[in-house]
């Protein structure tokens, strides 16, 4: 409750919350302000924007509506970046906490696999998965999740390490408490704080991975994405450069809204700041 | 005069439980003394002594007052002239040695610098004088010394060449900072007869600031008693340690632990049959990669059944390694741990787990032991819930238990952050004591506390084993502390006992040359031999 | 004496690191949809069945998994990454030929991202809580949240379409015809853009980890003694704070170099620039696994090699480190 109340009082946290309502409108009003696929060709190809108040972002190359593509791309974003953070996170914290926890062979074992996804540049990692399992929504969440959990994993692994050793941990297992429960009941709780705020630079950059993916014409070719209207105002860019302008503001702002919320999360959670 | 502290108040940031941090300070230290400042933690005496050389943290602000040195007000100087008093007029030291050097740079370039700072000397002259320096700090290898980095020294090293980085300039003015406080016994003994020779030798004011009363006795010339920012009494080392004047300083020293140990008739019997623990031939090595650390070496002790036996050692001494064999948070390599005949290091975890409330533990560290996310009263209850107790049931046992540790009963519902770390302790008692354990094992429990609380937990802990008829292993560096509850006291060094006895005839007989040199390093000893209970 | 043990230990690590990945590897061409001969077969527009089985012969494709496995490990041990039938070439040829491009853009954007973050940061760490903290503190979340490729075409769009100071793609002027210096520079006109737009995102987390680990350090001990001597704050700040304050960040270099590798893909597709990550895309888009299971070695290589250097140069600034800790 505190921290809800301390979160309040950080600027970026308002800020990065009222610019993640706006986006949020976005992606949940979609269905209902463009019941129709945004991907059919609507009209006669790249009018302008503010002129044809049917198409109020004007059309993109082929003759598709801009305006559509960019609240059901809203979607896309928020929808990728939340199923792929939950995975990343889910798959981090798992083998972070076994891994501080246990220590030893296990620790070893999990850190070198660590490593590899670690050094595999997840991008191009990202590229092997969709050629071998192809790209729909679904499974792009959770490949996206499946390239990003390493950071989270080292993170949780690192406050397993200094937790464990902290007396309130012994003190459990003298009193003969089991392992899982030490481990999911008693320090979880308090190793979650930095883990919570990392989600937030994972699920950016989730948003990002998704629109680059999508930028380069390799994501569901069935879904709207802010990526892949990039892509075609890409193509014509020297005589519309709206087209592609828009949409990029577009992730601009839903990462940074993610991100201003995390940092608003953190100035809530930093002791720092706080005089208990 | 060297020094006067006139009228100085310090404010405190925002709205703490009172406004300033120190108010209305009056010190002086004369030339050739040693003033100690003393006082329990939250007494202002650490702000004072950073507040002399502006090193305040920036949301600390003196309020009024002046800092005399040299006839200039220190608090009114740029920072440009503060600089140059900093190091070469006033020099400082600090608690920690380990975070107070720079971790990667070279011992002799930290003491360098200042000389670097300060004077126009060439490079071979520095280090030529610092190589002295180090030397004058009765550093086994000067040399080497100034060519290592920080953590290849052990802590009484550190803090020598803090030591020698403080006084490379010769300053009036030496401000210790709790130097000793991280430092075992023996170490300590060094560095305070070190500080008092160089003292002596420049005919230096020292401004040194400590909680512990021994250290005092040890090397004060005078002493100014702090309470709440406020100094309740100076005068001279004498007079304050064995006529104190003020309330407060009465009650302080009633609460310092007496080196002679209270009359306690020992039982008539053996131990034969009377055992609670019997630790036989015990083993214990470390292995990290290639390299092992033997931490416990064929270690024998009994504990007498309603009896504390106290386990004294430095750092390094494996006494805390003891402890977590005796409740199994570690394994031992061989020998044999017996509580009631049975030897524990022979069940499998699932096994022990069930036996687990026969011996319960306190810790040392009251803000570490309690998860700060339960309440405490579920806290407490925890033991029982994991062997299958439900909350409710055991509740109103929780809520006895807490009037049992003096505290009081209706408090179950609150967080361990709302509690002060004495009362922490007691939860933390209040805990191991839930599982009705036939032995409790005492890690350091009052090793973080104040000495007015020291006094009132250890207590506590001497009525409830009289009370519960509890068998008690008492972990401690503190002998003092060993003298007052032990029944029994083991001395380990490197991972052996070297000395075990009644703690009348370990404290004024010692046999082992090492327990010797621990007794005699009791910081105060004469002092405190000399004391009567109150 | 100490970093040869640590080079020992460092090596130890990687070597198991290394053989995860190569299994992942095999293991995604297991679950592929027909392997290597398909794919070959395919593109020669032939589906004999006795070639095939030739070839899977060749290629050690038959047998059972582990022997499989195992000749693969060989193949690799060899440098012999297999034959790109889209490209007519060895793909360890081509991978080589595309190197230098992203190289040169990959090195050159992370000295720009370390330089400016590190300048940046510790700014705004000795400004802590004043408007200048805010605002570069604000501009870093910008710069994060930018997509590069965006930033690219925005880039491109400004420099290049209207103000033509700045060519839009390729590595070089190619009807120029430049050679030595006046080639280089060409190069690096070439490259100021794309080196830019890859180094924003860094830049931005270089800045954040910066700033945190001054205001941590600045809270240690060390740093009151430092002061305690007399030192000057700028002395203090640059001798004893920034030093310390600096080791996160060489931590963080080893982790995002395969980051950096995997942005420098949409990057070099929107400049246009012949390099690695334009070769992964294209891979994909000719599904050309071969291709692309290469060029993940190879980066994988090019990654632990970094690491390796970054593992020293932190042995080198911090003397606590101790092969195995």
């Amino acid at each position: 409750m505190r921290t809800v109340r301390f979160f309040l009082t950080s600027p970026a946290g308002i800020i990065g919350l009222v610019l993640l309502v706006l986006v949020l409108a976005m992606a949940a009003s979609a269905g209902t302000l463009y019941p129709n696929d945004p991907l059919s060709l609507a009209g006669r190809p790249l009018q302008a924007p503010f002129v044809n108040p049917r198409f109020v972002l004007g059309t993109d190359s082929s003759g598709r509506d801009v305006a559509a593509q960019m609240f059901h791309g809203a979607r896309t974003s928020l929808l990728i970046g939340i199923s792929a953070t939950l995975v990343a996170i889910v798959v981090g914290v798992l083998v972070g906490s076994i891994s501080g926890y246990y220590g030893g062979w296990v620790d070893v074992t999990l850190m070198r696999i660590t490593e590899a996804f670690q050094t595999v540049p997840n991008f191009i990692l990202l590229l092997v998965l969709v050629v071998i399992f192809g790209a729909r929504m679904d499974l792009l969440a959770f490949m996206i999740g499946l390239v990003s959990w390493t950071a989270v994993a080292r993170l949780t692994r690192a406050e397993f390490l200094t937790l464990r050793q902290r007396e309130f941990v012994q003190a459990c297992r003298v009193l003969g408490m089991g392992d899982l429960r030490i481990i999911f009941r008693e320090i979880l709780p308090n190793a979650l704080p930095p883990v919570i705020v990392y989600a937030s630079i994972v699920m950016a950059f989730s948003i990002l991975l998704e629109s680059a993916l999508a930028f380069l014409g390799l994501s569901d070719p069935n879904v709207a994405s802010w990526g892949k209207l990039i892509a075609d105002g890409r193509r014509v860019l020297r005589t519309a450069w709206y087209v592609a302008t828009m949409p990029g503001l577009a992730v601009l702002i839903a990462v940074l809204s993610v991100s201003l919320i995390g940092q608003g999360i953190n100035d809530a959670l930093n002791p720092r700041l706080r005089r208990d | 005069m060297l020094l006067s502290i006139e009228n100085l108040s310090i404010r405190l940031p925002g709205r703490g439980d009172r406004p300033h941090a120190v108010k209305n300070l009056d010190l002086t230290l004369q030339e050739n003394e040693i003033l100690c400042v003393v006082g329990e933690s939250g007494s202002g005496k650490s702000v004072t002594a950073s507040a002399i050389l502006g090193l305040l943290p920036p949301e600390l602000k003196v309020e009024s007052g002046r800092v005399m040195f040299e006839g200039r007000d220190l608090t009114k100087l740029s920072p440009a002239e503060l600089r140059q008093v900093r190091g070469a007029g006033i020099g400082m030291i600090f608690q920690d040695p380990m975070t107070a050097l720079n971790p990667l740079q070279r011992v002799g370039d930290q003491i360098a610098e200042t000389f670097r700072i300060h004077t126009d000397l060439g490079k071979a002259e520095i280090r030529r004088r610092v190589v002295k320096l180090l030397t004058d700090m009765h550093l086994p290898d000067p040399e080497l010394a100034a060519r290592v980095y920080p953590h290849e020294l052990s802590g009484g090293q550190r803090q020598r060449a803090m030591i020698a980085m403080a006084l490379a300039l010769e300053p009036r003015i030496l401000i210790a900072d709790e130097p000793t406080t991280a430092l075992d016994v023996t170490t300590q003994a060094q560095i305070l007869s070190l500080i008092r020779e160089l003292q002596q030798r420049n005919r230096m004011g020292v401004l040194f600031i400590t909680h512990d009363f021994g250290v005092v006795a040890e090397i004060g010339n005078r002493i100014a008693v702090m309470r709440m920012g406020e100094v309740v009494e100076t005068g001279a080392a004498d007079d304050v340690l064995n006529r104190p004047q003020h309330a407060y300083t009465k009650s302080l020293l009633a609460a310092v632990p007496l080196l002679k140990p209270p009359d306690r008739p020992p039982p008539e019997d053996g131990l034969e049959g009377h055992a609670a623990l019997s630790i036989l031939n015990v083993q214990k090595t470390y292995r990290r990669g290639l390299r092992r650390t033997v931490a416990l070496k064929d270690v024998t002790l009994r504990l007498r059944r309603g009896s504390t036996l106290g386990i004294v050692g430095e750092s390094g001494s494996g006494k805390s390694t003891l402890a977590r064999c005796i409740v199994r948070l570690l394994e031992t390599d061989g020998g044999a741990i017996e509580i009631g005949g049975a030897d524990i290091t022979r069940l499998t975890k699932q096994e022990w787990r069930k036996e687990a409330r026969r011996v319960q533990m306190v810790f040392q560290d009251p803000y570490a032991s309690l998860n700060p996310r339960r309440r405490v009263g579920e806290l407490v209850a925890q033991g029982p819930v994991i062997h299958g107790a439900r909350l409710a049931d055991v509740m109103p046992k929780v809520r006895e238990l807490f009037g049992l540790v003096g505290l009081d009963p209706e408090a179950v519902d609150r967080f361990p952050h709302e509690f002060s770390g004495g009362q922490r302790q007691r939860i933390a008692l209040a805990r191991a004591l839930a599982m009705e354990p036939e032995i409790l094992v005492a890690d350091e429990p009052v090793s973080a506390l104040d000495v007015s609380v020291q006094a009132q937990v250890l207590k506590l802990l001497a009525d409830l084993q009289r009370k519960l008829n509890l068998s008690m292993v008492f972990i401690t560096h503190d002998l003092r502390v060993a003298a007052q509850i032990c029944d029994r006291v083991a001395i380990m060094q490197r991972g052996e006992v070297v000395e075990e006895g009644e703690p009348s005839r370990v404290l004024v007989a010692p046999q082992h040359p090492y327990a010797q040199a621990l007794i005699s390093a009791i910081p105060g000893r004469d002092w405190a031999m000399r004391r009567e209970s109150p | 004496m100490r970093l040869l043990r640590l080079t020992l230990h460092r090596l130890a690590v990687s070597v198991p690191v290394l053989l995860i990945i190569l299994c992942g590897v095999f293991l995604v061409l297991q679950l592929a949809p027909g392997d290597a001969v398909d794919a070959l077969l395919g593109q020669m527009g032939t589906a004999d069945a006795t070639l095939a089985e030739q070839l899977r012969e060749q290629y050690g494709l038959s047998g059972n998994a582990a022997s499989r496995l195992v000749v693969y490990l060989w193949r690799l041990v060899r440098l012999d990454l297999g034959f790109s039938v889209s490209y007519n070439q060895p793909v360890l040829d081509v991978i080589l030929s595309r190197l230098p491009a992203t190289l040169a853009l990959v090195v050159s954007a992370l000295a720009l991202a370390f330089f400016a973050g590190a300048i940046v940061g510790v700014a705004a760490a000795t400004k802590f809580g004043r408007w200048q903290d805010t605002l570069i503190s604000l501009l870093g979340l910008v710069f994060y949240a930018a997509p590069s490729f965006w930033l690219g075409l925005m880039g491109i769009l400004v420099f290049s379409v209207w103000l033509g100071w700045l060519p839009s793609g390729g590595l070089q002027d190619l009807s120029a015809n430049y050679s030595g210096p006046r080639l280089v520079l060409d190069m690096a006109r070439h490259l100021l853009m794309p080196t830019v737009t890859l180094a924003t995102i860094y830049f931005a987390i270089y800045l954040r980890v910066i700033r945190a680990s001054m205001l941590e350090v600045l809270s240690l001990d060390f740093v009151r003694t430092a002061r305690a001597k007399g030192l000057r704050e700028s002395a203090v700040i640059y001798r004893h704070v920034l030093r310390n304050a600096l080791l996160p960040m060489i931590t963080i270099i080893g982790l995002q170099a395969g980051a950096m590798l995997g942005g420098s893909v949409a990057i070099e597709s929107v400049f246009s620039l012949p390099g690695l990550g334009r070769l992964a895309y294209e891979a994909v888009v000719q599904r050309d696994l071969n291709m692309l299971l290469g060029i993940v070695f190879m980066s994988s290589i090019l990654v632990i090699v970094i690491n390796f250097a970054v593992d020293l140069l932190y042995a080198q600034i911090d003397p606590r480190i101790e092969a195995g800790a």
